[in-house]
């Protein structure tokens, strides 16, 4: 009976309910929300990346009467990946610039992105394949780094 | 032949990532994988946030190693803990220890009970009077995520869902058992014993959290399959006259328009922009804020964006795929949001290519 149960609970989790591996990078900075935003986009800047865009999503809420903490988005890329990647793969457009969204929790605030190597599930490519590896390869350093700041 | 289909599902559970589980030649640092992995959900200190809080005393002293090393292993589909297959078995270890290296946290001195026996029906009795109100009637758990915009702070942690397939796995009938019969000081979870439960109650009520193994995945712990990450329709028109179209369809979604842009906008001087891959940020509020509450970090794919690109000659509209957001948050609750943004993006991409 054990052993029944013990499949079971194999093959659900394996086969039909498996989908939960991490496919998002996340990291807490124990740092105010405006600190951490400062800190995370001069951290970006020194991996060579442009933060083109910072999108205030808390603003766009409150004004339109709901409440919220801290609540902004980070767009950031490089000018010749993405003219190269978007000419080349332009499904991979709605991916694009690269995201982080930063909201604040309590006195510390959480940074996550999507673990850009998962897109290599649809886009299987392995000049692409290069590509993910490399800006998961970042932005992880950029939460390591981010978070480290005292 | 039980020991060969067992030992086959586990192959095809943990085979792929076999690879990447060997074990690494230097030893792992416990704190920084648990910073790294751990951290930004159960907080710095394992005071919790939008996972448990780990700190807790009456929580790590009834958990053994082997539910926390499964917890990470498997995670619990459905239920935001994300499944740790990446890791190695040293590393997971190495967070083990970690964890236990906190003030006050000794693992249980009892060894866990392969199956304690009980009468189930009696326990679905005894669980719908007792443990329903916080659990689920089906033992789906508490809602939201746990975090800060989900629930109070004042809110210790989120009844788990018992009927979780990566729960149960990793809880042995020990480890619920003992939950029960001492509650967890510092939740809402009360012992039993002195709620007036007998102990052969209690086992039936272990009998019963068990039986949620025979039935069907819960919809708790189901993931949204979406065979492409991108939508994609074809456009008749010019991409200015398309964006045009965009705006409207937009508006008839309800949605505010937030603001058209280039996609290398900000990457190049003014003037320079490619107007041949443009971008319509637009957004519900109040879908925004009810998907926040339910789960903070859906922001990553917000506000909505409606792409529209020349490319080989063709005009393209094009979105990402919102059923992929329940596979990457891991988070049934927002199954029901991703169909219906889903459904909204459809009809978007079909008005503006009419």
């Amino acid at each position: 009976m054990n052993r029944l149960r013990m499949l079971v609970v194999f093959v659900l989790l394996g086969l039909g309910v498996s989908a939960a591996a991490d496919e998002l990078l996340m990291a807490r900075i124990t740092q105010p929300f405006p600190e951490a935003m400062n800190n995370l986009q001069e951290t970006i800047r020194a991996k060579g990346y442009v933060v083109s865009r910072v999108q205030r999503v808390d603003v766009g809420l409150t004004s339109s009467g709901f409440q919220t903490a801290e609540y902004r988005l980070v767009f950031f890329g490089k000018q010749a990946e993405i003219r190269e990647l978007s000419a080349a793969y332009p499904e991979l457009i709605p991916y694009l610039p690269l995201t982080i969204v930063v909201f604040a929790e309590g006195d510390d605030t959480l940074v996550l992105a999507t673990d850009p190597l998962k897109l290599g599930e649809f886009f299987n490519k392995p000049e692409l394949l290069k590509r993910f590896g490399v800006w998961e390869k970042d932005v992880r350093a950029i939460f390591d780094d981010v978070s480290r700041i005292p | 032949m039980f020991r060969f289909l067992i030992l086959l599902a586990s192959l095809l559970f943990y085979g792929a990532n076999a690879a990447k589980a060997a074990e690494p030649s230097a030893r792992p640092d416990g704190a920084r994988l648990y910073a790294q992995r751990c951290s930004a959900c159960h907080g710095a200190d394992g005071r919790g946030g939008v996972g448990v809080p780990l700190a807790l005393p009456a929580f790590l002293s009834s958990v053994d190693d082997a539910y926390l090393r499964k917890t990470m292993r498997l995670g619990r589909p459905g239920r935001v803990m994300p499944a740790f297959t990446q890791l190695a078995d040293a590393e997971l270890e190495s967070i083990i220890a970690h964890i236990r290296s906190w003030p006050g946290q000794k693992p249980p001195k009892t060894a866990p009970q392969d199956r304690i026996a009980g009468y189930v029906a009696h326990g679905q009795t005894l669980y719908t009077r007792h443990c329903a109100a916080c659990h689920g009637a089906h033992g789906e758990g508490g809602h939201g995520t746990g975090v800060t915009l989900s629930r109070p702070r004042s809110a210790p942690i989120l009844a788990p869902a018992l009927n979780n397939p990566g729960f149960l796995a990793a809880a042995s009938d020990t480890l619920i058992k003992t939950t029960l019969l001492n509650g967890r000081e510092g939740t809402p979870m009360r012992s039993f014993l002195k709620q007036g439960l007998k102990e052969r109650d209690i086992n039936d009520i272990v009998a019963y959290v068990r039986s949620f193994e025979q039935l069907s995945p819960p919809p708790g712990a189901r993931v949204l399959e979406s065979e492409s990450p991108v939508l994609v329709r074809v456009s008749p028109y010019s991409v200015e006259e398309t964006v045009e179209k965009v705006k409207t369809a937009v508006g008839a979604a309800n949605m505010r328009l937030i603001r058209v842009q280039t996609l290398d906008q900000g990457f190049v001087a003014d003037g320079k922009e490619n107007h041949d891959q443009t971008i319509v940020y637009s957004c519900d509020f109040s879908f925004l804020n009810e998907a926040l509450k339910v789960d903070p970090r859906v922001g990553l794919f917000l506000p909505c964006r409606v792409t529209v690109i020349r490319h080989a000659g063709k005009v393209q509209v094009m979105t990402i795929n919102p059923k992929r957001l329940s596979r990457i948050f891991n988070n049934a609750e927002l199954n029901d949001l991703c169909e219906q943004m889903y459904k909204v993006y459809v009809e978007i991409l079909e008005e503006s290519v009419l």
